[in-house]
């Protein structure tokens, strides 16, 4: 008698627990050999808000063609956070999230993982930014003062300048030429002009229009948008 | 039992100094207790695992010098700051420790302003005195306030600054939405100051309705606004069709003619619509309006209402009255007096008349009002609060409609009735609120068709009322910007205010910001230029789309403006006649070419020899020695943004020299292009 007792106060006890627990994921119907990227990487947003656009992955099988019904799990880490974060592929073999970033500014890391027959897990990691606040004025320069030249993508209310410039400006995700350069470099052509580093004249000088912290701020800009990822370079001593 | 505890107490206190030993012991354990205790507080914890993790580390030395263990305190009484966050976040201001992902031991990223000077809580809220992770982070019994979440952070910047900051886009836009939207007309929100805040839209007045349009077409808006108009500012108030069917027939029966009787010109027949559709583009209509093109993205401006299905709601009558002159049905409107000749109205008639859809009124039948049911069609206005943003005769603007927001970002939670499902913070629920009114019990407020990133907005300006703002010292606060009461005076005022100059222009501190501000116009263009542009305003900055209307002025109005601007909006800082242009040399306009191309390269951003120069970023130079003065080019050149705050043209610090020689060129290579 005690004994069963003991038994089903046990059992109460662990479905108790259990409510903390997740509940388990739908099982996966079919299962695909690759995932890929449908839209919704390299996204730019704010931090601890939702991204714009959803996070779309398309799971293929070993010919490429979509599979419907298969397990997708979107995994985040650093306070990012997918809704929802698991789900079967859709008719058309894709599967979309809502994703929001963490609490402080930089990269975050998502990845989308699907298992094939033999339970292999099959990845596919994306990259979202996140601006902090001395990004986001960055970005606001960005917009009022170098997109209309550096960005080279018209929109209706805004028409690009890049083509017609002799010296074609670098757009700012360009990692693989602004990264070359130093903080201190950035901050000479933006604040003295294109001659500063015997460049173009055509990149006017905007030191006496913006102040020291504007220049900083689209610097940080710049080094957050920078594709591949800019990495700073040694020890800095510096105390704010 | 007995025996053994008289056993020990024997063995302890047995005689005076046995007794004196023991209790010793016992007083030394207590005071060894206190510090004891103080070591497994967890932000000794925090600080052992700091001093562990800077030791390895390549800059060990001078962090270490720089470590202070204890208790570390920030205490401004006239902030109603007492922060200890930086017992535990010690690397706060440590740039070098950037590289370490997770807290508490993240540097800050840099801000504006000194963490020793504005603490902590002044911007992430929470509780700055507790020591503890729960207690500081999270909001418990005896603390309401929690930590901030991170995606509203810039509500706290609103706290102090009420002007637009350039780093804070997301509460410039809450503020803009919550002017914008008329959430004002019905919410008290007031600054610090005590100056209430204006609503920047003004609804329609529904005095003289059943002249502009149906009830048919009114019910059909009132069950959903955005189904006429998705841009419409309107928000769906979830009426039943009965009482939809009551309002529309009180909203027409309170309705006065404005016109005296007669007066209503004879207007003619409506023109070709494709005709309409050269003269809605020659006007520029789409600067303030916006329509669905057939893609189904809209096209045009946000100034005026959406137009795509124009032709179901107005009136023909009402319509053909409003296009020859808007100021007699709504002397307040932001439309301008277009002065439009018969020519071109009746087939601009004709092209917003075809803008109909026929789905939208399909369904409405509407059998006529009985009097019951218009009275309590006015039962229904007055409950739905109606006239707070609309003009209604027989119903007064009611005060106070709607709960104040001046200090909403404080609200006590246990104030608040939460909806089923919304999780108990106050960011949460001001989310729930704006997204979903109607879950609340009581409520009163209708559904807004705002997108995630709106309300989001909305949060972030919401929360920035707070009870702490209105107690900070006045010097801290940064005000905004209020529009001036500025009119022009006399005859040009009056043409400037048929005309409606200040909906896009600025001028002392008053009007919109779609086009140039006009406060120093009269030291920079020539009178000449001027009249014309008046007349016919031809193209400046080839890349925009939003232009000046021409409003088919005659000849002594545009001259009548152009004389009250040149006198009236001169600048104090030069003479506009200070340089002759004539008295410039050939050599000093050669230096200038050679300045324009090579040196500041301006070409890259304007057009002065069509030919070769390609930029469309600034505006056209081709005309501009006939366009503006030698003085304002040159003051321009030397400092644009003290002519015109807010400019895009960035300052090159420019010598003298430079710019004199540049002037002299602009000025007369021009003369060469206008002879042509």
């Amino acid at each position: 008698m005690t004994r069963l007792a003991i038994a089903l106060f046990g059992l109460a006890f662990l479905a108790g627990c259990n409510r903390t627990h997740k509940p388990p994921a739908t099982a996966a119907r079919t299962f695909g050999a690759a995932i890929v990227e449908i839209g919704g990487g390299k996204q730019v947003g704010g931090i601890g808000a939702p991204l714009d656009q959803p996070v779309v992955v398309q799971v293929n099988d070993a010919k490429g063609s979509a599979v419907a019904g298969a397990l997708v799990e979107i995994r985040t880490a650093g306070g990012a956070a997918a809704a929802p974060d698991a789900g079967l592929t859709g008719s058309d073999g894709q599967f979309s999230s809502m994703v929001s970033l963490g609490g402080a500014a930089g990269r975050y890391q998502v990845v989308a993982l699907t298992r094939d027959k033999s339970g292999k897990a099959v990845e596919l990691r994306l990259d979202e930014i996140a601006l902090g606040s001395q990004q986001q004025l960055g970005r606001v320069l960005n917009d009022q003062y170098c997109s209309r030249c550096h960005d080279p993508e018209s929109t209706p209310e805004r028409v690009s300048n890049h083509d017609n410039l002799t010296a074609k400006p670098h757009a700012f995700t360009e990692g693989a030429v602004l990264n070359a350069m130093s903080d201190a470099d950035l901050a000479s052509i933006i604040g003295y002009g294109g001659p500063a580093l015997n460049k173009s004249p055509e990149m006017p000088p905007y030191g006496y229009t913006l102040s020291k912290p504007d220049l900083e701020s689209l610097i940080a800009y710049i080094r957050a948008v920078a594709d591949p990822p800019y990495r700073s370079k040694g020890l800095i001593y510096a105390r704010y | 039992m007995r025996k053994r505890i008289q056993t020990w107490w024997q063995f302890f206190f047995g005689d005076s100094a046995r007794a004196f030993g023991s209790l010793s012991v016992i007083l030394l354990i207590a005071l060894a207790i206190a510090p004891a205790k103080d070591r497994f507080r967890e932000w000794t914890r925090y600080q052992r695992q700091y001093v562990r993790l800077i030791r390895g580390r390549g800059e060990a030395a001078t962090l270490q010098r720089r470590f202070q263990g204890g208790l570390q305190q920030i205490w401004m009484p006239e902030l109603g700051v007492t922060d200890r966050c930086g017992t535990c976040h010690l690397g706060l201001k440590e740039a070098s420790l950037s590289d370490i992902p997770t807290q508490p031991f993240r540097p800050h990223p840099p801000i504006p302003h000194s963490l020793t000077e504005f603490g902590c809580v002044l911007c992430h809220r929470g509780q700055g005195a507790a020591t503890d992770v729960e207690e500081a982070h999270r909001s418990t019994l005896a603390w309401e306030e929690p930590i901030v979440p991170a995606r509203y952070l810039e509500s706290s910047c609103g706290q102090c600054h009420w002007n637009e900051l350039t780093g804070t886009p997301q509460l410039n836009l809450g503020r803009k939405l919550l002017a914008h939207y008329d959430c004002l007309s019905c919410h008290v929100l007031k600054t610090p100051q005590g100056r209430r805040v204006e609503s920047t839209t003004d609804a329609p007045s529904l005095e003289h309705i059943a002249r502009k349009t149906t009830r048919e077409w009114i019910f059909a808006w009132l069950k959903n606004p955005q189904a006429y108009a998705v841009t419409a500012t309107m928000p769906n108030f979830q009426l039943s069709d009965e009482d939809a069917r009551e309002i529309s027939a009180f909203v027409i029966s309170q309705s006065t003619p404005y016109l005296p009787a007669g007066a209503a010109a004879e207007s003619g027949p409506s023109g070709d619509a494709a005709a309409g559709a050269a003269v809605y583009g020659e006007s520029f209509c789409a600067s303030c309006h916006a329509t669905q093109n057939a893609a189904g993205m809209l096209v045009g401006g946000d100034v005026g209402p959406e137009l795509t299905r124009i032709g179901s709601k107005a009136k023909p009558e009402w319509l053909a009255e409003w296009l020859r002159n808007p100021k007699i049905y709504d002397p307040d409107t932001a439309m301008p007096h277009y002065r439009f000749d018969q020519k071109m109205l009746a087939p601009l008639r004709g092209f917003l008349e075809a803008k109909t859809d026929s789905d939208l009124l399909a369904n409405v039948h509407l059998e006529p009002a009985t009097p019951a049911q218009i009275s309590h069609g006015k039962t229904l206005v007055t409950e739905r609060g109606c006239a707070s943003c609309h003009e209604i005769n027989g119903v007064k603007k009611p005060d106070n409609f709607a709960p104040e927001l001046t200090v909403v970002g404080s609200e006590s939670l246990a104030k608040i009735v939460f909806a089923p499902g919304v999780s108990h913070t106050l960011p949460d629920y001001l989310q729930a609120k704006i997204r979903q009114p109607h879950t609340f019990p009581g409520s009163k407020m209708p559904q807004y068709a705002f997108a995630q990133p709106q309300v989001d907005a909305l949060v972030t300006a919401l929360l920035a009322q707070t009870e702490r703002a209105r107690a900070l010292p006045p010097a801290l606060l940064v005000a905004g910007r209020v529009e001036s009461s500025y009119r022009p005076a006399g005859k040009a005022g009056q043409l400037m205010a048929d005309m409606n100059c200040f909906s896009c222009h600025r001028i002392y501190g008053r009007g919109g910001d779609m086009a140039p501000d006009l406060t120093w116009e009269g030291s920079a263009v020539q009178r000449r230029w001027l009249v014309n542009f008046m007349k016919n305003p031809n193209t400046l900055r080839p890349a925009l789309i939003r232009r000046m209307p021409r409003f088919n002025v005659t000849d002594a109005e545009a001259e009548t403006i152009a004389d009250y601007l040149l006198t009236v909006y001169q600048t104090p800082d030069f003479d506009r006649d200070a340089l002759e242009a004539a008295k410039f040399t050939a050599a000093d306009a050669e230096l200038g070419k050679q300045l324009f191309y090579s040196k500041y390269a301006c070409q890259a951003c304007h057009i002065l020899d069509p030919q070769n120069d390609k930029g469309y970023i600034g505006p056209t130079l081709t005309q501009v020695g006939a366009r503006l003065n030698a003085a304002w080019i040159f003051h321009w050149l030397k400092n644009p943004q003290a002519l015109r705050p807010g400019t895009i043209e960035p300052n090159r610090n420019m010598s003298d020299e430079d710019a004199r020689a540049l002037t002299a060129f602009l000025m007369k290579e021009n003369r060469e292009v206008a002879k042509k």
